[in-house]
């Protein structure tokens, strides 16, 4: 029955579809109407074949498929991301690299959200995925919950990045930062994500275990509220339902807060919160001790649900939002430096009496650097996010930079980590097909990202000193012109800091096909389980 | 501008002690007495239940 609901229901979505392409007012809408169309046409062939198939029990097996569907996705997408990211630094070293027979589709403008949301959305929300499916099983000692919602989620995520993607290439965007995707790129984003918490909820209720381990907690803050922002912030009324285009709810100064309430938060609870989940899980794994300090944790989790909401102002210093608004953005952006160190000292003094790992486990070595990263970008964006510091830095390279040193030391390093901690065990493998692949990636990755952030830092004082510089009579000496040449060295440096990252992640995906296909299978896990 | 004015007055009063305390409330409750030996069997129970989930493995259901 289920299943002649499904393909109703699929049927239907492809028939809507190709109306839609039909009656398309722009390319971007009639090729993500095609893609939704083809899309819901192989997930008709796919439930059609297997209709009516006997299903088997399988709560005594965790649903371990969509996490290795998800580990695949995760190190795809990474690369893909930071090949863009690698192409558009090196547009802005060389800009004749955005070529005239590419212009309007692959110029600067057009892949710059690409690679944000290919680094954040696709590389980090599969991360999120496949570890909130992971932890929550283990933790729960239960199957996840809702059949084959998972892959349901999964699919979704990725059908929700390919509209996005190729939307964006050309040139349906509804211009917030983040936030690019368009009105039923949005609505779908909304049901995956429905779906992602039911999962996830459902099996929380019918864990086995009698507690909620941390991680869980941190997971789940980053589902609901990550819900409750991309509702606030994207609600918009489209100009026709045929057309990619929509008019904000919000306007001027309203907008811009709500904006930045998302795209802080955005930070806050996808790219903080979902990967600390991660963190405490995942650290006290390879490191095969329990967290350092349960009790920390949870103060941690509480005062980061408590501060973090309300840091987004500092993203409008000195703009038309009210004074009071920008210092109270300041105010809870200081005090949040705070708990975010306590995360750090947790999961760094996890390794206490164990720190002889760090020699020996690339893997471990890893994971501490990204945790040195949250702490660095966790202290930087406070003191930038003070008026006086703010002043200078903002609009310059130097909030690129930080992004940066968040996102790819502590993002990054922390899902490179989780990924050669997954393979070997989704694939039933014994261990990684090359821990000197592991120590090359880690050095690659680190000298990349110490290049990225160091030239970031230059530029970005120097032409926030350049923009302020005023001669004698109190006129500015430097046209904007003036900063863009001065940059271009630095921006050359950061394009090659870029590159060796990008290479350290290509080995990395070497390194976890050959442990797919060439390590040998490890010994059934079964015999081993003492009687008792 | 009436519910702005009333909002505003509440966010930076009483909801704002509210919050406050509520925040210390949680810190307090996570140290209270007799909080560590649950707070350890929390934290180590990531080491079981990695194969299967726990119907299917009742040896490791105490653990």
């Amino acid at each position: 029955m289920w299943d002649y609901l499904k393909l109703a229901g699929l049927g239907l979505v492809a028939v809507c579809a190709a109306i839609a392409a039909n009656y398309a007012h722009d390319l971007a809408y009639q090729v993500n109407a095609i893609t939704v169309m083809l899309a819901a046409g192989i997930a008709f062939l796919w439930v059609l074949r297997s209709a009516g198939d006997p299903k088997p029990n399988l709560q005594h097996e965790y649903f371990d498929e969509v996490v290795r569907a998800g580990a695949i996705a995760t190190a795809f997408w990474g690369a893909v991301g930071f090949l863009v990211g690698v192409v558009i630094a090196l547009q802005l070293a060389f800009p004749q690299l955005n070529f005239e027979w590419a212009q309007g589709y692959l110029n600067f403008g057009r892949l710059r959200p690409l690679h944000t949301s290919a680094v954040i959305f696709a590389f980090g929300g599969n991360a999120l995925i496949m570890s909130s499916f992971y932890i929550v099983q283990r933790t729960c000692a239960a199957r996840l919950f809702g059949g084959s919602l998972g892959w349901f989620v999964f699919w979704g995520w990725q059908l929700v990045i390919v509209l996005a993607a190729t939307g964006y290439v050309l040139g349906a965007t509804q211009s917030k930062e983040y936030a690019e995707p368009v009105w039923y790129v949005d609505i779908l984003i909304t049901v995956v994500w429905v779906g992602f918490l039911v999962a996830f909820m459902g099996t929380l209720f019918k864990r086995k275990e009698p507690h909620i381990y941390v991680a869980n907690w941190f997971l789940l803050s980053m589902i609901l509220t990550v819900a409750m922002l991309h509702l606030v912030n994207n609600a918009a009324i489209p100009v026709s339902i045929f057309g990619s285009a929509q008019v904000q709810l919000y306007a001027g100064v309203q907008d811009a807060m709500v904006q930045w309430w998302y795209g802080h938060n955005a930070v806050g609870f996808f790219l903080t919160a979902g990967f600390l989940g991660m963190m405490y899980y995942f650290v006290p794994k390879q490191a095969e001790r329990p967290v350092y300090s349960y009790k920390l944790s949870i103060i941690h989790f509480w005062a980061l649900i408590f501060l973090y909401i309300w840091a987004g102002p500092h993203h409008l210093h000195y703009t038309a939002l009210p004074d009071w608004a920008s210092t109270l953005g300041m105010v809870f952006s200081v005090i949040l430096w705070m708990p975010s160190w306590g995360g750090m000292i947790n999961g760094l003094m996890t390794l206490s009496g164990a720190w002889d790992k760090l020699r020996t486990d690339p893997i471990i070595r890893m994971m501490v650097v990204s945790i040195g990263f949250y702490g660095m970008s966790t202290f930087e964006g406070p003191m930038m996010s003070i008026k006086a510091v703010n002043s200078l830095s903002h609009y310059t390279d130097w909030t690129i930079g930080h992004v940066h040193s968040g996102a790819l030391g502590w993002n990054g390093m922390i899902t490179f980590g989780v990924l050669y901690y997954l393979v070997p065990r989704l694939w039933n493998r014994q261990g990684l097909y090359s821990l000197k692949l592991v120590s090359w990636h880690f050095w690659l990755a680190t000298i990349g990202i110490v290049l990225y952030a160091s030239s970031m830092w230059v530029t970005g004082i120097m032409e926030g000193l350049m923009w302020r510089e005023v001669d004698a009579n109190g006129f500015l000496v430097n046209a904007f012109a003036d900063t863009v040449a001065a940059k271009f060295p630095m921006y050359v440096v950061r394009a090659a800091g870029g590159l060796l990252f990008l290479t350290g992640a290509l080995i990395m995906c070497w390194n976890l096909w050959m442990t797919v296909r060439a390590q040998p299978v490890r010994a059934s896990q079964h015999s081993a389980v003492p009687a008792e | 501008m009436e519910t702005y004015t009333f909002l505003r007055g509440l966010a930076d009063s009483w909801f704002l002690l509210a919050m406050t305390l509520g925040f210390l409330a949680l810190c307090v409750w996570a140290f209270r007495p007799g909080s560590r030996a649950m707070h350890q069997e929390v934290a180590s129970s990531i080491f079981r239940n990695d194969d299967h989930p726990a119907e299917a493995n009742p040896a490791q259901k105490e653990a």
